[in-house]
């Protein structure tokens, strides 16, 4: 038994432990605490001088195709497993009190940190996607349930039947994927059908309709232009923690596929770049100017998290079999690892204002930064991180992407990556000016009238926030941490 | 012991129960029921025990229309368990039907008996099915399915929607027997033989009719599937199932959506798979794409509207039906790595688990809170949290999502039209399960935000609740190991 069997079943297990009669808050959160454990072990134990995969379990699930339960995890899926465990620990620790249903609640919350993980460390593309799938009804829950917001009960049903029809299209492009690769036995097996690309298996133009069926279903996953229109009202009206879950690790599946399925497929990347940075650039500065318009701060932060996978895309789209050491992914993965952790803490303290406030709509806010410093200070390192400020993970990821636009440029005519990393660039601009409009008519200048006293971040509630804030600081100021753990 | 034993016994235990019925006038009736409960299971586990002709019966004039293989003795415990669940369902269902047959002073159980061994019959006859390999039985043993279910759908005379619902059923049930006799008959006349086995090794010879006149075969083959496509509730044949569903005492529509269901399948399997593998109908598999599409997108979109729960899930049960039939249709492209029978066995398995289990709370419900609209469960969750997950349990499945015996089935007919390169097919499917999951949803979010109008609850007996969570394992259990089922036919 890998440990990784264990770090994906303790989240289920919490479910039964829940449904017997436990405790639902503290089971919870001893259970991710548990996991943020294991996790950091697991960072310990592994090995970056080995090639492959690490801690790696199997048991047969059916022969033909052949399917099973496998567990291991390399650098990136190690990466993504820390940010699982970082997450789903701080989001539940920041959970407000729960009037109704307070089982119902975590389990969900619980569910959703389980279909995460298991994502994140199935060797074998069947569990891969069923793992994500997971998320799906509980996602449906809180909203529907627990969700803010007037218009929740559409909300609810956009997410779901968008992420279902994603999954559905996802599903369809694995399943071709690898009956492309079925000479010797079908098998969802990554390890083997890596294995099998890499032998030159699947040609070049099944490649292209492959790659764009599982851009299409990732992409709708990961809120890629112009398949975002879920994500933003879904981030605002579901509960905090929710949020975090969902806009910090779950949306980073699809991109964690795309690293994944990538490099297996050069010639259908070749075949669709140039689509995918006209999309990426629709993200970064369309879904930009969308979140400039924004008035209140959940619909800010939601807007935001879809305009920041346009880095990640980008990093994506400047992958290249040709150079050596491709800097643009690694920098994607910095930037998944920093955005999934400031936009938790950013729709963790949201949440707590809505608690406290009862609105999240800029105009009606003002001056907290003097009534509530730690508060005003937290969102302020979070906000910072999130724009791009040098220090924080987001930073370095942002900057590598960036460079990783104009690896091999020899001085010659601009090539359309080029002139899209060019265009992207001002999506800092825009990021900057929204985050700091934003500090500004919350924390900054006068109180509005008829305002309430409110309470500033307690002692307790300050541990997941530093551990989220530490997290950005140590990957912004040493990122060799990770990148020294990816290969691509 | 030789298979047919058990459909013999099958008939004997409900001669015996319509005797006691008939006779034991003032005791509970609902022993029937139990009597039949307990019998049937027996007779589950005599499956384990038998055999196909042998030295000793090899003689035997019945083996030539009557297969013992994988799936004759897989469809006869799917058989057996669908009829041990509507037993137990009727039971839960008996206030209803005494309450539509009339039940007084006088006759405080009127109609509860024949309503507990009907049954029994049509089980019968679905066992055989699974066996028939010659067109005849299969023609007799159907008719046997049929007629039982003709005065089971139009049980409840005090009820217009029954009685509406049998009326349809009689008259289309009737018009698709003679599509069958007529496309069997032109079978007949092509090849000969009755036997199917016979019938397929025609097509290896040149000379035969069936080689020389392919119209006249397609003619026939679209006879059948006329016929089939009744039985099954695919596009165009689908207009009575919502009425029919809606209207039939709920246990009975359980049965018809599943043991009617599976029986057309395996028919339909036994006849057409020869045809589909071997040259000699190329349109075939077009039809019955076409078909299949069709019936996908028809069940899936119509669902949508509706607000009523039983015809929501007749529309859904259209739109399975569609799935099965691409599973068939890629039989050919399938090769040896996955197969076709298989994979319908795996998914009528999990169709089986959950149809079963939402027609079960339904009947509770209906029985205790006296609807059957989708507002009838807001609140379900408050008034029984038991039920409410195991209706979760339920629709998550239907709606496909992993770890659920719903799941496994879509995966592999996905798997299978991949394999065949059926891609326009396979977009249609999308689209359908995407439509799929707002329509199941639509009782989840009912059952978990909606308020109940009143704090009535829903109490589940004893042997319910062991029925309904046996089920539900059936779902985890194939939604993470579907080999038994896939094993079985290789």
């Amino acid at each position: 038994m890998s440990i990784l069997d264990i770090i994906i079943l303790l989240p289920l297990l919490g479910v039964l432990a829940i449904a017997f009669g436990a405790p639902a808050r503290i089971t919870a959160l001893g259970v991710t605490g548990a996991n943020l454990a294991l996790g950091v072990i697991a960072w310990i134990l592994f090995d970056p001088s080995k090639e492959g995969f690490q801690f790696v379990a199997s048991r047969a699930v059916a022969k033909v195709p052949e399917i099973s339960y496998a567990v291991g995890i390399d650098g990136l899926s190690l990466i993504m497993l820390l940010l699982s465990v970082i997450v789903s620990f701080c989001a539940i620790w920041m959970a407000p009190k729960v009037e109704s249903r307070e089982k119902l609640y975590f389990s969900s919350l619980l569910f959703i940190s389980a279909g995460a993980l298991g994502a994140f460390c199935s060797t074998d593309i069947f569990f891969f996607y069923a793992f994500h799938e997971l998320a799906l009804i509980p996602t449906f829950f809180m909203i529907g349930i627990w969700g803010s917001g007037e218009d929740r009960v559409n909300t609810a049903w956009k997410i779901t039947i968008y992420l279902a029809v994603g999954s559905i299209i996802l599903l369809a492009g694995l399943i071709a994927f690898q009956s492309q690769l079925s000479q010797g036995g079908m098998t969802f097996d990554l390890i083997t059908l890596q294995q099998r690309a890499a032998d030159g298996g699947i040609p070049a133009e099944a490649q292209g309709w492959i790659f764009l069926t599982l851009l299409i279903g990732f992409g709708i996953l990961v809120s890629l232009f112009p398949f975002h229109s879920w994500a933003a009202p879904a981030y605002a009206s579901a509960p905090a923690p929710t949020s975090m879950l969902h806009a910090g690790v779950l949306k980073k599946f699809g991109l964690y596929g795309l690293l994944r399925f990538t490099p297996m497929l050069p010639e259908g990347l070749e075949t669709w770049r140039n689509l995918l940075l006209v999309l990426l650039i629709g993200n970064i500065l369309f879904v930009g100017f969308v979140t400039l318009a924004q008035k209140h701060l959940d619909g800010l932060l939601g807007n935001s998290s879809v305009m920041h996978m346009g880095y990640v895309f980008l990093g994506i789209a400047s992958w290249s079999a040709s150079t050596g050491e491709p800097i643009g992914p690694t920098g994607a993965v910095l930037l998944m690892f920093g955005h999934g952790v400031s936009i938790a803490l950013l729709f963790g303290l949201a949440g707590k204002l809505r608690e406290s406030m009862g609105t999240l709509e800029m105009e009606k806010l003002g001056g907290l930064g003097k009534q509530i410093p730690i508060f005003s200070f937290l969102f302020g390192l979070a906000a910072f991180a999130s724009a791009g400020l040098p220090g924080f993970a987001n930073f370095s990821g942002e900057v590598l992407v960036f460079f990783g636009g104009f690896q091999g440029y020899q001085g010659e005519g601009f090539t359309n990556l080029q002139w899209a990393t060019v265009l992207a660039l001002w999506g800092v601009v825009i990021s900057a000016v929204y985050m700091l409009r934003a500090y500004r008519n919350i924390f900054l200048g006068e109180q509005p009238d008829g305002f309430k006293a409110t309470e500033d971040v307690v002692l307790m509630q300050r541990v997941p926030c530093t551990i989220l804030v530490v997290s950005l600081l140590v990957i912004g100021f040493y990122p060799r941490l990770f990148s020294d753990l990816l290969t691509f | 012991m030789p298979a047919i034993y058990l459909e013999a016994a099958v008939v004997v235990l409900g001669i015996v129960l319509m005797l006691m019925e008939a006779f034991v006038d003032k005791a509970d009736k609902s022993f029937i029921g139990k009597i039949g409960i307990v019998g049937l299971a027996v007779i589950f586990l005599g499956l384990f025990m038998v055999e196909g002709p042998k030295d000793s019966n090899a003689h035997w004039a019945i083996w030539s229309f009557y297969a013992v293989d994988p799936t004759a003795l897989f469809y006869k415990g799917f058989a057996l368990i669908t009829t041990i669940i509507v037993l137990i369902m009727s039971l839960d269902y008996r206030g209803v039907i005494q309450h539509y047959m009339g039940a007084d002073q006088e006759k405080p159980q009127a109609g509860l008996g024949e309503f507990l061994y009907l049954p029994l019959f049509t089980c019968a006859g679905l066992m055989w099915m699974a066996s028939a390999k010659d067109i005849v039985s299969i023609f007799v043993s159907l008719e046997l399915v049929t007629i039982s279910f003709y005065i089971l759908v139009a049980f409840l005379r005090r009820n217009v929607g029954s009685l509406e619902a049998g009326v349809k059923y009689l008259i289309l049930g009737a018009l698709s027997t003679g599509f069958l006799v007529y496309g069997l008959t032109w079978l007949f006349g092509l090849s000969g033989e009755t036997g199917l086995a016979e019938i397929a090794a025609e097509l290896g010879n040149e000379e035969s009719p069936m080689n020389a006149h392919p119209q006249a075969l397609l003619f026939a083959l679209a006879l059948v599937i006329v016929a089939l496509g009744f039985k099954v509730a695919a596009v165009p044949f689908q207009i009575w199932v919502p009425d029919v569903y809606q209207g039939a005492p709920t246990p009975i529509t359980a049965f018809l959506s599943v043991g009617s269901k599976a029986a057309g399948f395996v028919v339909g399997y036994r006849i057409i798979e020869p045809f589909i593998t071997s040259d000699a109908a190329p349109q075939l598999v077009t039809l019955i794409l076409a078909i299949s599409g069709a019936t996908i997108l028809l069940g899936n979109l119509a669902a949508v509207p509706q607000t009523n729960f039983k015809r929501m899930l007749a529309y859904s049960s259209i739109s399975h039906a569609g799935f099965l039939l691409l599973a068939l249709g890629c039989a050919r492209a399938a090769g040896d790595d996955v197969k076709v029978e298989g994979v319908m066995a795996l998914y009528l398995s999990g169709y089986l688990a959950m149809t079963l289990i939402t027609f079960h709370v339904m009947c509770l419900v209906r029985d205790q809170l006296g609807g059957e609209e989708i507002t009838t469960y807001n609140g379900l969750s408050k008034r029984s949290p038991f039920l409410a997950g195991m209706l979760l349990i339920a629709m998550v499945s239907l709606a496909g999502v992993p770890f659920t015996a719903g799941f496994f089935g879509k995966f592999y007919v996905f798997l299978l039209a991949m394999q065949s390169r059926f891609y326009v097919i396979i977009a249609v499917a999308v689209i359908g399960v995407g439509a799929g999951f707002y329509y199941y949803l639509k009782v989840v979010k009912a059952m978990y935000w909606e308020e109940a109008d009143d704090d009535r609850k829903v109490t589940v007996p004893p042997l319910a609740k062991g029925a309904l969570i046996a089920l539900a394992i059936i779902i985890f259990v194939l939604g993470v190991y579907p080999s038994p089922i896939l094993n079985f036919f290789s």
